[in-house]
């Protein structure tokens, strides 16, 4: 059975280490932070300017003048601090920052991204997504390994116009964990629950590479 | 001291003409200088080039002016927030250039740093590239992005004093500060305006050297674009 979005998050939640900074992009990569391990130290940053991301304010206690990166409104936590776009984006430039995890509508087998824009649609800019793929040193992906057609959007080569070229190394979807190979390829690691390797084959376009024993995903 | 105070946003704003290039602070919704943007509206000038990250919302922030069509050309890095600003980009009516966040603060940056240019990896191999050069350093190639040659930046800050010294509070700072710096005459909106001395100047972010004018603002509304809370458990 694939995994659900709130799954996807809770096994990229694993790859995090204690005392790692990370940067977590809009949409599944956001639900990565209701799943980071107990007794684990992590400190959340968000682009436009924060070190420290805390929860969502309670009822009545939202400020306007505190958001993240998608505009909602947030808390700081103790030691949290505050920068200006360029420093956050200085910080980002000089991989001070140890993980970030992002979401993409496409990954080539050579580790390029797409998720900014789709042609003929309305765009709507890259935000920081350029910034962060192209000087990010561990980026996880986290997205749907297939369309609703079904069709892989883990590919040769990417169709819509790209992020950023041979920076992804791993990525997690509903199928599995793989990595990006250096030479290029999809090595696969891991696979969700039930899930045979045969139909992550068939959901991959691009080259896929299994050797040995393939252990399924676990969420524990 | 060179006092910068001046009396509201109409006439911080009054040598603003058409065809004026302008920065505007903010993130979202968040530390837009309000007032300012509303005396832009009724001044009703037109074909402005507006470097903002973002461009407001329907009814709120840059998005006023774009109902008005005051806008020739957006510079931003996201503007997905604006159906006004959506038909006009695709009927042609109004130009957008989208740079990635980090080169947009970055170029700002090196304005206000007195620096013609940076060399950043954003937007290697991608369409942003397009026309750029390229430069290798150690290996990495890096696209050279120009400063930004802006006529009027307008920030908001949360305190000033009337040496121009300003303080911003939480992520409202965003891009005001590195835009303060860029401007050949920058603009400052504060909630909150003292007399010079009053502000420690160990806690100053932008020193008054970079703002031109300055005045207490009035009536924000302050809008959240995402109200997100949590339940009491």
């Amino acid at each position: 059975m694939s995994f659900s979005k709130e799954e996807i998050a809770q096994r990229i939640a694993k790859e995090i280490k204690d005392g790692y900074y990370v940067n977590l992009g809009i949409g599944i990569p956001t639900l990565v932070a209701n799943y980071i391990p107990e007794g684990i130290n992590v400190v959340l940053q968000s682009e436009n300017g924060l070190l420290g991301m805390g929860p969502f304010p309670f009822d009545g206690e939202e400020d306007a003048d505190l958001i993240n990166a998608g505009k909602q409104t947030i808390t700081t936590l103790p030691g949290s601090s505050i920068f200006d776009s360029a420093m956050s984006f200085g910080m980002i430039r000089a991989q001070k920052v140890d993980l970030t995890i992002l979401g993409a509508m496409e990954v080539s087998e050579n580790g390029d991204i797409a998720n900014w824009k789709i042609p003929g649609k309305m765009v709507k800019g890259m935000g920081g997504a350029m910034d962060l793929v192209a000087s990010a040193k561990n980026i996880i992906v986290a997205m749907q390994h297939i369309n609703k057609a079904g069709e892989s959007k883990l590919l040769p080569k990417c169709t819509l116009p790209l992020t950023g070229v041979k920076c992804i190394k791993k990525i997690v979807t509903e199928l599995a964990v793989l990595d990006i190979l250096p030479e290029g390829g999809f090595k696969l690691l891991e696979r969700a629950p039930g899930v045979s390797i045969d139909f992550i084959k068939q959901s991959t376009a691009g080259k896929l590479i299994v050797e040995g024993e393939i252990p399924e995903m676990r969420l524990d | 001291m060179i006092n910068k105070v001046v009396s509201g946003a109409e006439e911080a704003i009054k040598d603003i003409s058409d065809g004026a290039t302008l920065m505007l602070g903010g993130f979202g919704l968040c530390g837009i200088p309000e007032n300012c943007i509303n005396a832009l509206v009724n001044k009703q000038v037109k074909n402005l080039i507006c470097i903002s990250n973002n461009a407001g919302v329907d009814d709120f922030g840059i998005g006023l002016m774009l109902k008005q069509r005051q806008v020739k050309k957006m510079i931003s890095s996201y503007v997905g927030e604006n159906a006004e600003f959506e038909r006009q980009l695709l009927s042609g009516e109004l130009e957008v250039d989208l740079i990635p966040q980090g080169t947009l603060a970055t170029r700002c940056l090196a304005a206000g740093y007195g620096m013609p240019a940076i060399f950043t990896p954003a937007g290697v191999g991608t369409e942003v590239a397009e026309g750029k050069e390229i430069r290798n350093f150690g290996g990495k190639d890096y696209l050279m992005e120009y400063a930004f040659d802006a006529d009027f930046a307008i920030v908001k800050a949360w305190k000033g004093d009337t040496a121009g010294n300003l303080i911003f509070r939480s992520t409202s700072r965003n891009f005001n500060p590195v835009m303060a710096m860029a401007g050949k005459i920058t603009i400052a909106e504060v909630e909150e305006l003292v007399e010079a001395g009053e502000l420690d100047p160990d806690y100053i972010h932008t020193p008054g050297i970079y703002v031109h004018r300055i005045f207490q603002g009035k009536d924000y509304e302050k809008r959240i674009e995402q109200r997100t809370v949590r339940k009491v458990q």
